[in-house]
């Protein structure tokens, strides 16, 4: 699903943010990416997104080869991956259900299946009441799961989450963490960059860390921090 | 519905939608491009009308006058008749007595034409009228023959032509200059306007980005903005250079001065050449505009 050999990014400043990356992700894998600030997380993410190009090695997604792809399909190659972030990134003067439905009217959907598809979608994040509410209605939690029912709602294969938890209580991330663990239950993969150890711990899945730009770990069923 | 059609009717109504919450910095859009077009459209007039004085005043006057000695004989005048014959350019030469000139002027002066009467010789000249293809071979023409025994002087209106052609070019050349600063500075304040509802919207833009919006799914509604602005700026233009042409037209009509009138372009004619070129002026205006703020603004 997402591949990296040898991959480097150097920012153009020339911040080595990531060293000769390598990993393979698998269909229906979830993964947590950790490590210290700074150590390269977003960066990887970015590369997956196409928001930032390696400077060397290669980058899969899908099968496809994504390392230099022209502008013109960046936007196509990010319709397979569904994205969530920290600061939850929703439009404040549209409401829930219109959040969740501009994603679907940017790539050509039919009305009928945006009106089929969104309240479905609502409902899985449970979040089928707060449909007609404006962002500024919403706590914490639920601006994420909009934001994750926004990124699922193009039934993307991969779902990757920068953070996600980042801004929110430890009960109401333990809620989306649920909710991201159905998602991949449901088949998508994903992947999740975060700090918090405690989820990391329980949930007991693969675990890749990265210190200074290099991978210092990748272990099934892993912890946050190494055994010592 | 094809998903390529509902993915336009979308990024149309964004257009209108972005118009509409920008219409405050969008009528100064609309206002520039309205002046800028109606400047044009005064230009257009004059221009128009200044070509037709032209082209009649060159018909007019594409002959030149040759007056004869008082004391010619006939062999100097069949000399000379030969001599401009076979000059380049020349398409007829016509002798005109000097009774003749005397007649033709009494025509001319209609009820004037009586106090020709009381004179006692005629004090016309015998000339030669000479028809050229164009006014271009006159001097050529008179330079040769001007030293013929028998030829008093050479007339020709050369000057008044070269005044007119010369001011038409002034009144061209200046009239571009001014419509070209005016159609630069309407970009600039349009794509102001466009930046504006760009950087309202940046973070929608952002979003969209990361959902997978293609960049002509982002872009395509600025530019329909933009677009619009100068649409209805043409629309406005139009109207306004029509219809105050018309009343102009209408007034000097009106008022007899049809020797003037002659030369002015037809409302109806000159409606139809400024619809097409406003619009397209207008419109292009507009795209451009947004295209400038959209360059330095989107870059993915
Ligand atoms: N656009 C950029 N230009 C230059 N350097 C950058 C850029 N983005 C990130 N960096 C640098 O690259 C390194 C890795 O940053 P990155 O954001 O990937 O870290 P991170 O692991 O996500 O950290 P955090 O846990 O704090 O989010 C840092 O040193 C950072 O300063
Ligand atoms: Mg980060």
């Amino acid at each position: 699903m997402i591949k990296f050999i040898n991959v480097d990014k150097e920012y153009a400043n020339g911040v080595k943010a990531l060293s000769n990356i390598n990993l393979s992700i698998g269909k229906g894998d979830f993964v947590f990416l950790v490590g210290p600030s700074g150590a390269g997380k977003s960066t990887l993410i970015k590369l997956i997104l196409k928001e930032e190009n390696p400077s060397s090695g290669r980058i899969y997604l899908n099968n496809m080869d994504i390392t230099n792809v022209k502008n013109r399909r960046i936007p196509y190659i990010r319709r397979n991956v569904g994205v969530v972030f920290q600061d939850f990134r929703l439009l404040p003067n549209k409401t829930v259900y219109e959040n969740v439905a501009f994603a679907m009217e940017i790539v050509g959907s039919h009305p009928k299946e945006i009106r089929r598809s969104v309240p479905t979608v609502l409902g899985m994040v449970n979040l089928s009441k707060k449909a007609d509410c404006y962002p500024d209605q919403l706590s914490g939690g639920e601006h994420q799961r909009v934001a994750i029912a926004r990124a699922i709602v193009n039934n993307p294969p991969v779902l990757i989450a920068d953070e996600p938890t980042g801004n929110l209580d430890p009960d109401t991330a333990w809620e989306i963490m649920k909710l991201l663990r159905d998602i991949n239950r449901r088949g998508t993969t994903v992947l999740m960059a975060t700090h918090a150890k405690d989820i990391v711990d329980a949930m007991q899945k693969r675990v890749i860390e990265i210190e200074k730009g290099v991978i210092v770990r990748d272990e099934e069923k892993g912890v946050y921090e190494h055994e010592i | 519905m094809s998903m390529k059609f509902r993915v336009l009717k979308n990024i149309i109504k964004q257009g209108f939608q972005g118009m509409w919450r920008n219409k405050g910095m969008g009528l100064a859009s609309i206002t520039s491009i309205t002046a800028v077009l109606v400047i044009l459209g005064l230009v257009f007039i004059i221009i128009l009308s200044l070509n037709n004085l032209v082209v009649d005043t060159k018909d007019k006057f594409d002959e030149i006058q040759v007056f004869l000695e008082d004391d010619i004989n006939d062999e100097q005048i069949s000399t000379i008749q030969n001599r401009l014959e076979n000059q380049n350019g020349v398409s007829s030469v016509t002798f005109q007595s000097k009774n003749e000139a005397l007649e033709k002027m009494k025509n001319d002066w209609g009820e004037e034409g009586y106090l020709l009467e009381g004179l006692e010789t005629n004090p016309l000249p015998d000339t030669f009228i000479v028809k050229l293809k164009d006014i271009e071979y006159a001097d050529e023409i008179a330079e040769d023959i001007k030293d013929l025994d028998g030829i008093d002087e050479v007339q020709y209106n050369q000057d008044i032509i070269e005044k007119l052609v010369l001011v038409a070019n002034y009144v061209k050349t200046g009239g571009m200059i001014i419509v070209s600063i005016l159609i630069f500075v309407s970009i600039f304040i349009i794509s102001n306007t466009i930046k504006l509802t760009v950087t309202a919207r940046k973070r929608e833009i952002n979003i969209m980005k990361y959902v997978g919006a293609t960049n002509g799914y982002i872009r395509g509604p600025f530019i329909i903005e933009g677009v619009l602005f100068g649409l209805i700026g043409a629309m406005l233009s139009i109207a306004a250079v029509y219809y105050g042409y018309e009343y102009f037209f209408n007034t000097v009509s009106d008022r007899l001065y049809v020797l003037f009138t002659i030369y002015l372009v037809p409302p109806t004619i000159l409606l139809k050449d400024i619809m097409t070129i406003f619009i397209a002026i207008g419109a292009g205006i507009g795209a451009l505009g947004s295209l400038v703020s959209l360059r330095k603004f989107l870059n993915v």
